[in-house]
């Protein structure tokens, strides 16, 4: 099978890969990019493990071919901090002890800085029905909730 | 030593930021399926795609031909290991049954069943060469329920298993695999002298333990028999340990190395990939990587035992409770060993009792073999047991913590499972959940409150850590202990309250197994007891060394040095006038004061302190639709010390969440032909953020003293409760006992219909 030619931005700097036509954009980021921080959890878009943000919407990127990164934006967790400087929403997950294994906090730091892009002031069922496409078996969402809506407060210089 | 006093605390008890944590919230923390070596292969697996069958013959050679495919093994290609029992991790553990659930031999015993593996170049091969393997199965009758599966005459799964724990022995093989039995006193003459009598009969379902990282191992062994394995897991010692036993191989030649671990919660206890990775890797001389997809991870591993939890209880009308009896019937799955004897033992551990008797049954059906799930069998039987105290108190028109206030178990009690209790907490749990606003709240229409408590035991056991100051004074530790919560964090912590220096200035890591000494897995709620214990008495050790250091620098005996915020300093006027000597200054002048300063301790720990629980549910339920939504929730605990405060709160709030969910959502699914019906998250529904309320954790703090700090063992007593919170508070919402759970809106509904 030949592989197709894709030419991308992936945390702000272009990219380019080859992909068969039925791999994951998740796959491609894996293990041709080797952008290791998105994780697998379910692969059928249920556990929200695997989320980037593409073209400013936050998607699971199991369910996105790579083919279809062609020519668009995509922010993985890698490209969250600047630098050293960790975002606000990092931060404050460790702050407020927001993470147990961590497994599930690349998805859930890349959805909450989604939510806070497009809602700097979500009200708490806001960010919870948010964040229902994120599981976190760990935590009980309890520290999570309270991560986002510190981080939130502190983006908005509250 | 002890550092009891928490006045005296300058570390331990605050709540700094975790030394793992920037990797993980950026994204360079390593998991299991992270890792990869040069010129790796891909690992599948080909499952079972039957309930019960006999295995009449295994194809491999359309397989082996097709391009890209570098090895295929089935059972054939492991030793057939003989029947041995084992106590590893949180259970019982049979090697030969172990290896027979990684791989078949001779029949498939649940659908999803390993049967053959293939090693390819890519995975798409893989794929390809799973479906060339020609498996010809001769099917069985199955059988899924518990006691469908007790019944004579149901399909027996394994001809060579007698009922053990019964006189006599049985001479016909049957599926009970075990029958168990604790009692204190005359318990059939005390119900005789009861006031009032309830009785019930509660089931629950097999739940998952639902970590969201699947099962992952990178496997390389080399040309001289050398082998290295990266995988995921609660221990690497016991990886390496069940990889040399099921391939015939000293563990010296193994050396296993922890990733980071994606939840585990008692299901990471157990091998699946690693011993087929590694006859896949000694086959090809190549690296292989096998990583289980969703629906592996819920058709071959874990979950935990579904049960049938019958309970009496007899009490005077003043509620004092004079005999109490359950009867347990537990899943094990495919091979024995379900936690059916920790659940008869912690069921009624929370009462004093003087006539009690718990009989526990261990029976196998055609499911997966479950495996250990925070605290487990607790939840499962104390389900019944604090279900049928709901009753009681209702009976006896008495407020249910008023009920367990007076039966509660207390320092000096002695537990049907037979010891003697010390040092407890359960008493202030239930006080301080009485004095809680949360108690006297008001409640609206359609809503009702429950209380639950619960018991686990934590425990102890080998752990190892060292303590290394470096050249520049900075300190380095190593333990053994993978660290699945922030276990690092209180590593570090109880390391830098010792040396009295900040905890940024120690770094901890979890070695491998071949750079620290033996440590039992990360289960049972022992690490930061245990481990804990090691690193602690490690420190010690290097404080004591810095001091013969600084006094060998000073030219005075060594007992006329103190230690003191981090620094050497004389103890006294008449041990001189020497400004005191920080780590760094020691540190730089070890080569000529005798060299490295280390210490690596490795401990037995015993002493783990007992965990008791007390939890308050609201719920709501809508009539219309049957659902219930937690509406608040308030869960005290005895946790002895709180080491680093912010991640005990954190294993209150999971454990809390993950019983919620085992309440109102999980179960295993079956259809008709023995097929589980719901191998994925959509079906399987874990809690998510929108349906939990926040959950306030209420510390209490009962200091251990057999631990240096007063820890004790946190992480799995609060999932024990949460199940008969939540039925207890249905009950007070909607006049309905619901028995079996899960309480899905389907079944509450139903339940509203039939009344």
């Amino acid at each position: 099978m030949s592989k197709i030619h894709v030419t991308t931005t992936i945390n702000g700097e272009p990219a380019e890969f080859l992909t068969e036509p039925q791999m994951s954009l998740l796959d491609i980021l894996r293990d041709e990019m080797h952008l290791t921080g998105s994780k697998e959890g379910c692969g059928s878009g249920d556990c929200g493990a695997c989320s980037v943000i593409m073209d400013g919407r936050v998607v699971c990127s199991c369910l996105v071919l790579g083919v279809e990164a062609e020519g668009k934006d995509i922010t993985t967790i890698e490209g969250i901090a600047n630098g050293e400087d960790l975002h606000p929403v990092q931060r404050k997950f460790l702050e407020h002890a927001a993470l147990q294994c961590g497994f599930c906090t690349p998805g859930l730091i890349v959805a909450t800085k989604a939510l806070l892009d497009r809602n700097p002031d979500p009200t708490e069922t806001e960010a919870r029905y948010w964040l229902a496409g994120n599981l976190c078996r760990c935590t009980g969402y309890d520290k999570i909730i309270r991560a986002v809506m510190d981080a939130a407060a502190e983006m908005r210089g509250a | 030593m002890t550092y009891l006093n928490k006045a005296d605390l300058k570390v331990v008890g605050t709540r700094p930021i975790r030394p793992d944590g920037v990797d993980k919230v950026t994204g360079r923390a390593v998991f299991g399926a992270d890792q990869a070596l040069p010129g790796m292969l891909v690992g599948k697996l080909l499952r079972s795609t039957h309930a019960h069958a006999k295995i009449v013959s295994i194809d491999t050679s359309k397989a082996l031909a097709l391009k890209g495919v570098k090895a295929v093994v089935t059972s054939a290609d492991f030793p057939d290991i003989p029947s041995e029992e084992a106590f590893v991790g949180e259970g019982p553990m049979n090697f030969r049954d172990l290896s027979r659930n990684v791989m078949a031999r001779g029949k498939v015993l649940y659908h999803g069943h390993a049967v053959a593996a293939v090693a390819a170049t890519t995975s798409e091969i893989a794929d390809a060469a799973l479906a060339l393997i020609d498996v010809k199965y001769e099917v069985l009758p199955f059988v899924i329920d518990v006691e469908e599966a007790m019944k004579p005459g149901a399909p027996v799964l394994h001809n060579d298993l007698f009922t053990q724990g019964t006189t006599p022995q049985p001479t016909e093989p049957s599926n009970v695999a075990k029958r168990v039995q604790f009692a204190l006193g005359d318990v059939d003459a005390a119900f005789k002298t009861a006031d009032v009598i309830v009785e019930g009969r509660y089931t629950t379902e097999p739940v998952h333990q639902a970590y969201i990282e699947p099962h992952a191992c990178v496997v390389s062994v080399g040309a001289d028999g050398q082998a290295i394995i990266y995988s995921s897991s609660q221990g690497h010692f016991m990886v390496r340990a069940y990889c040399a036993k099921l391939l015939g191989m000293e563990l010296s030649n193994i050396r296993a190395m922890p990733s980071e671990i994606g939840g585990g919660f008692g299901g990471k206890t157990l091998v699946y990939l690693e011993p087929v990775a590694m006859a896949l890797s000694k086959q090809t001389g190549r690296p292989v990587k096998m990583v289980m997809t969703r629906e592996d991870v819920f058709r071959a591993t874990g979950p935990t035992s579904g049960g049938v939890i019958e309970v009496k209880l007899g009490a005077k009308k003043d509620g004092t409770i004079v005999a109490a009896e359950a009867i347990l019937k537990f899943q094990a799955g495919a091979f024995p060993g379900s936690p059916v004897q920790p659940g008869c033992m912690t069921c009624f551990a929370m009462y004093d009792l003087k006539d009690v008797r718990i009989i526990g049954y261990d029976v196998v059906s055609n499911r997966p073999k479950v495996a250990a799930y925070r605290a487990p069998g607790a939840p499962i039987s104390t389900f019944g047991t604090e279900s049928a105290m709901d009753e009681l108190a209702l009976k006896l028109g008495m407020d249910p913590i008023e009920l367990r206030l007076k039966n509660a178990a207390k320092d000096g009690t002695k537990a049907a499972y037979g010891p003697t209790l010390q040092n407890i907490g359960y008493i202030p749990t239930l006080q301080a959940a009485k004095a809680h606003p949360h108690y006297s709240a008001p409640l609206g229409k359609n809503q009702g409150r429950g209380v639950a408590s619960g018991f686990w035991f934590n425990i102890g056991g080998e752990s190892s850590g060292s303590v290394h100051v470096n050249e520049d004074g900075s300190v380095s530790i190593v333990t053994g202990s993978p660290d699945i919560g922030g276990s690092r964090a209180s590593m570090a912590m109880m390391c830098a309250e010792v040396l009295g220096i900040p905890m940024e200035k120690v770094r901890p890591v979890v070695g491998d197994t071949a750079t620290i000494g033996f440590t039992h897995l990360t289960g049972g709620s022992r690490v930061t007891f245990a481990t804990g214990m090691a690193v602690t008495q490690a420190a010690e050790k290097v404080r004591d060394e810095l001091k013969v250091r600084a006094a060998k620098i000073w030219d005075i005996p060594p007992e006329a040095v103190e230690w003191k915020d981090g620094m050497a300093v004389p103890a006294g006027a008449n041990a001189g006038g020497f400004d005191p000597l920080s780590l760094a200054d020691i540190a730089i002048k070890a080569a000529k004061t005798g060299g490295p300063i280390i210490s690596e301790v490795s401990v037995n720990a015993q002493g783990a302190g007992p965990g008791f629980a007390t939890h308050i549910c609201d719920v709501e339920v809508d009539p219309e639709t049957g659902f219930t939504t937690v509406l608040r929730y308030t869960a005290i605990q005895d946790v002895g010390r709180a080491i680093h405060p912010s991640y005990v709160e954190g294993q209150i709030q999971g454990g809390a969440a993950q019983g919620i969910g085992w309440a109102l959502n999980e179960e295993y699914i079956y259809n008709a032909k023995g097929e589980l019906d719901n191998p994925g998250f959509l079906d399987y529904r874990v809690p998510v953020a929108s349906d939990m309320p926040m959950i306030e954790a209420v510390m209490i703090e009962v200091p251990n003293p057999r631990h240096p700090f007063g820890a004790k063992g946190v992480g799995e007593v609060p999932i024990v409760p949460p199940l008969a919170a939540v039925a207890n508070a249905v009950r007070s919402a909607t006049g309905l006992r619901m028995a079996d759970l899960p309480i899905s809106p389907p079944k509450l509904r139903a339940a509203f219909d039939a009344r």
